[in-house]
């Protein structure tokens, strides 16, 4: 089964070799937002590409050399003209503000996704520097590797133990700030497996660069698997295991806690240190779809 | 804590080469310079005709000055940063330390903002309004010269992190947690405070100064509806910084309570909220936008409309559309974390306000386009400027556009798409007016046009430069580049970032030409005299008096009929084939020199280099020092001195004769 999982994620690799970052969206909210980039400028070209033929059209002809031309030295005014040069940037900015209204709704990070499977929830919290994602409902927990099931939305919270950071995968869309003593919300889906490079796109200190993840997503059978064989892990995250980890530290590779104390984000957002013993390792919740 | 605080022999950079070559280097040049003005004795003038004058031209040069300066020094910053980022790559790290490296972007954003484009944008200021308003000098010519000195001192202490100690390594806004003790314990945030709290009460003045000048010392018959349009800018411009420092200086003051005296504004810990000083320092960081930028668009009007010989187009509806930019300003902050997840509504409401601020900058960029049209546009370099500006602008303004769409900028705020965008339009709007600005005013300033040759070379390097370096961030940011990487993690971005540091070595190149041309056209300086004071057949009071204008500016102040108050002028003259008859002069009284900013300035140096190493006793003599200079001036028995009768009369009657000789040539024109 582990190999299994293996040869997805490192077939996956080699499809996402050229990565063209939010213009290759691999889920629904990282398309409905390039699309959005992508009808904007349409609509925005539409008048700023002839502006600037025009800005080197006037120019060229009203050069003081061209006997052709007209010289009209004191045209200063015109009511039409100015008529239109009001409407037009108006009339395209009422567009793209109903674009901006309906968009900043349909795509507010904190609305849950419309799908027939529940969300798999996600806690994540940005340490110097390194990411930790915390599986609540399977009691697992990784390190600057994040494995979801594709096609099944996931709802993050997300806070900071340190500094600001902004989690952020290119492919699969909206970014959001992780901030101390705070939660923010996160919705996001992965339609199809594939490994999703992630960072945190707000300077946070002198490891900042080396806070960069993958996102593995796989197919929903071996999601399973993996959280299964993720309690194998001897390592622990309890308060031990935390302030070990809360250590700065950068460029960190890859790890899996096989049990996480529990409340450990609550905890954290709370500013208090980790307070719960480590639950059983044989804890085994099913997937659950409420909020968390 | 010891005698001198924080402050030992450590803070001396012995072990890096790069600050510590940088420091040799730069004391070397400041000691050769200060030779050559002693060798050539020049102290006793600089010191009359500059540090001491409260001539708002000799101000207004001061501050160009030390942008230009200061701009070699951002440059240099850029240069490193560009090659870190190409080499960094894969398993290089490059030859920046993360601890350097953020220093140098930190560095970069304060000084390319604060030390650069304010100075520049104020020096235009300073050195145009009052003359393009008809009067003598500013409504408080001595704390002109005050501010000044306190942006330069604050600039000094940037420059001085590099020295000893550090300086900060939290990006140009030092946004907490990250700036707090707990995460950035040295001194180089408190560096960054300091410098900006020094130079932020300069600003401060300045928009004081200004406000009141404009709105209460103009020629007779100048009303408002008959300034011109920089005028109108700089009133704009002036009016956020009014609205706009105090908040800075408040947020800045209260991170500096949290570090220097515990307190909790934006800590994680004791109530505590960090979302606090993101929101103040933006309330104040984005008008700073258009603090540089309306000017900026000012001059674009002046040049505009002098290089088409034509009158402005659309000029009221141009006075609007500044008024309207300087209220919505204030009313977008929010746009530069719609990510801070405040909810729909909210990002929303922010991204239509944000885009609102296209449409009077949409309406400035075809009244420029229709000011063209009908002219006779005389390609001389500041249109070059121009036609440059409206290319480069319109397109980083639909980038801005799209980063005002909360569901687009969740994908690419932080990345370099910003960079590209905010670098588009800071360079394409304000750097590209700023040398418009220098070449169109120059020989107002000098009494000699600048090189049109070299002119011309330079802006081909700031234009091809410039794309070529922000351009491929564009591209990269799409991809998912994020800002202030001290190392790349994808080694498919390296041939985009090599083309950018391509761009970037071209734009040092237009930076070095740009000194080759002063020189050349010093040392060429007889051949390209201006004698009329007029040399582009301008519309604007500054054109009807001397190159170099007498520090009194005018022999009497103009009677202004009309909008375009010297195009007026002339055209009358050339129907009636007369000058105006020649007025009743007076003695003129100006203020005296005065070393009170010079010596303020001093002190608060004094004082803040204290504050950053807790060198308490120290800081307190400087601020006993600064606060005494102030009360030995209050109790000064002389303000102003007399320009008598005779000099200024010969002054005019030379000018009467050369605008004499003048109009009889325009005469004879068909």
């Amino acid at each position: 089964m582990k190999r299994r999982v293996a040869v997805a994620v490192a077939s996956s690799l080699l499809l996402s070799a050229c990565n063209r970052g939010v213009l290759d969206p691999a889920g629904p909210i990282a398309a409905q937002e390039k699309q959005l980039l992508i009808n904007s400028t349409a609509i925005m070209l539409a008048i700023i590409i002839p502006t600037m033929i025009a800005t080197i059209a006037f120019a060229w002809w009203f050069r003081a050399g061209n006997k052709k031309a007209t010289y009209r030295p004191d045209w200063e005014y015109s009511g039409a003209i100015e008529m239109v040069v009001w409407a037009i940037p108006a009339l395209t900015v009422m567009l793209l503000g109903g674009i901006a209204w309906i968009g900043s709704h349909d795509l507010e990070p904190s609305k849950p996704l419309k799908s027939t499977k529940p969300a798999l929830n996600v806690e994540v919290v940005s340490l110097d520097w390194k990411w930790l994602f915390i599986y609540p409902d399977q009691g697992v927990a990784t390190v600057n590797q994040l494995v979801v099931p594709a096609g099944t939305p996931i709802n993050f919270r997300l806070t900071s133990a340190t500094v600001w950071n902004s989690f952020f995968v290119p492919q699969l869309g909206s970014m959001i700030y992780t901030m101390p003593r705070m939660t923010t919300r996160l919705n996001l889906l992965a339609d199809k497996p594939g490994v999703y490079n992630g960072l945190s796109s707000h300077f946070s200190g002198d490891g900042f660069p080396g806070m960069q993840f993958q996102v593995h997503a796989v197919p929903p059978d071996q999601f399973a698997t993996w959280a299964q064989g993720a309690h194998g892990s001897a390592l622990k995250l309890d308060g031990a295991g935390y302030a070990e980890l809360s250590k700065p530290s950068s460029y960190v590779k890859p790890m899996t806690y096989g049990a996480v104390s529990r409340g450990l984000y609550d905890a954290i957002v709370a500013n208090r240190v980790p307070p719960n013993p480590v639950p059983e390792p044989a804890h085994n919740q099913p997937v659950n779809g409420t909020k968390a | 804590m010891s005698f001198f605080g924080r402050l030992t022999w450590e803070a001396i950079p012995i072990h890096e080469p790069i600050p510590l070559i940088t420091s040799l280097v730069v004391l070397l040049v400041l000691a050769a310079i200060a030779v050559w003005i002693t060798r050539n004795h020049w102290w006793s003038y600089l010191w009359h005709e500059y540090i001491t004058s409260p001539d708002h031209k000799k101000i207004g040069i001061m501050y160009i000055t030390l942008g230009l300066v200061m701009l070699v020094r951002g440059f240099a910053d850029a240069i490193m940063m560009r090659a870190q980022q190409s080499l960094a790559i894969g398993s290089s790290q490059g030859y920046l330390p993360p601890e350097h490296y953020n220093q140098i972007f930190s560095a970069h954003g304060t000084i390319m903002i604060f030390f650069v484009a304010m100075p520049l944008v104020i020096g235009f200021m300073n050195f145009v309004v009052p003359l393009q308003l008809g009067v003598r000098d500013v409504a408080f010519p001595t704390m002109n010269n005050v501010s000044f000195w306190l942006t330069a001192s604050g600039a000094l202490l940037v420059n001085l992190s590099l020295f000893l100690g550090e300086f900060a390594r939290t990006g140009w806004l030092a946004f907490p947690p990250l700036s707090e003790t707990q995460f950035s314990p040295g001194v180089g945030v408190d560096y960054y405070l300091v410098a900006l709290q020094i130079s932020g009460v300069g600003t401060l003045l300045t928009g004081v100064n200004f406000v009141t000048t404009i709105l209460k010392i103009r020629a007779p018959g100048m009303s408002y509806l008959r300034m011109p349009v920089f005028c109108w800018t700089a009133l704009a411009s002036n009016l956020l910084i009014i609205a706009a420092f105090p908040v800075l200086t408040v947020t800045l003051g209260l991170l500096m309570l949290d570090r220097y005296l515990g307190f909790h504004f934006f800590t994680n810990d004791g109530g505590g909220n960090s979302m606090l000083y993101m929101n103040l320092i933006w309330v104040w960081g984005h008008p700073e936008v258009y603090i540089l930028v309306l000017p900026a668009f000012g001059i674009y009007s002046e040049v505009a409309s002098t290089f088409s010989g034509k009158p402005l187009f659309g000029y009221r509806s141009m006075v609007f559309a500044t008024l309207a930019i300087c209220i919505i300003s204030f009313m977008v902050w929010l746009h530069h974390f719609f990510t801070m997840g405040a909810g729909a509504d909210v990002n929303a409401v922010f991204g239509i306000a944000s885009m609102i601020i296209a449409v009077p900058t949409g309406v400035k960029i075809f009244n420029w386009l229709f000011t063209m049209y009908g002219g006779r546009v005389r390609f001389n370099v500041p249109v070059y400027w121009l036609i440059g500006f409206m290319l480069t602008f319109t397109i980083g303004g639909l980038t801005g556009v799209l980063l005002a769409i909360p569901p687009v900028d969740f994908i690419v705020h932080n990345s370099l798409f910003l960079i590209a965008h905010f670098h588009q339009v800071i360079i394409g709007a304000v750097v590209f007016a700023i040398m418009a600005g220098y070449t169109y005013w120059f020989p107002k300033a000098f009494g000699f046009t600048l090189d049109e040759r070299l002119g011309k070379a330079v802006f081909w390097c700031w234009f091809i430069g410039f794309h070529l370096a922000f351009m491929p961030l564009y591209v990269l940011g799409l991809w998912g580049a994020t800002r202030r990487m001290q190392h790349i993690p994808d080694a498919a971005w390296a041939p985009w970032l090599d083309v950018a540091f391509v761009g970037a070595a071209i734009i040092g190149l237009g930076i070095f030409l740009t000194v080759v041309q002063l020189l050349y056209s010093i040392k060429t300086r007889d051949r390209r005299r201006d004698i009329t004071g007029d040399p582009w057949d301008g519309r604007t009071l500054e054109w009807l008096t001397l190159s170099p204008p007498p520090h009194y500016n005018f022999a009497v102040l103009p009677d202004v009929h009309g909008e375009e108050a010297y195009w007026t002028r002339k055209q009358t003259a050339i129907k009636e084939e007369k000058l105006i008859a020649e007025p009743n002069y007076q003695p003129i009284e100006m203020p005296v020199n005065t070393p009170t900013g010079v010596i303020v300035a001093f002190f608060a140096s004094v004082c803040g280099f204290a504050i950053i190493w807790y060198i308490w006793w120290l800081a307190i003599l400087g601020l006993i020092g600064a606060f005494a200079i102030f009360v030995w001036y209050a109790w000064r028995d002389e303000h102003e001195h007399i320009i008598p009768l005779d000099e200024v009369i010969a002054n005019a009657r030379e000018r009467r004769r050369v605008r004499h000789e003048l109009l009889q040539e325009l005469i004879k024109q068909p």
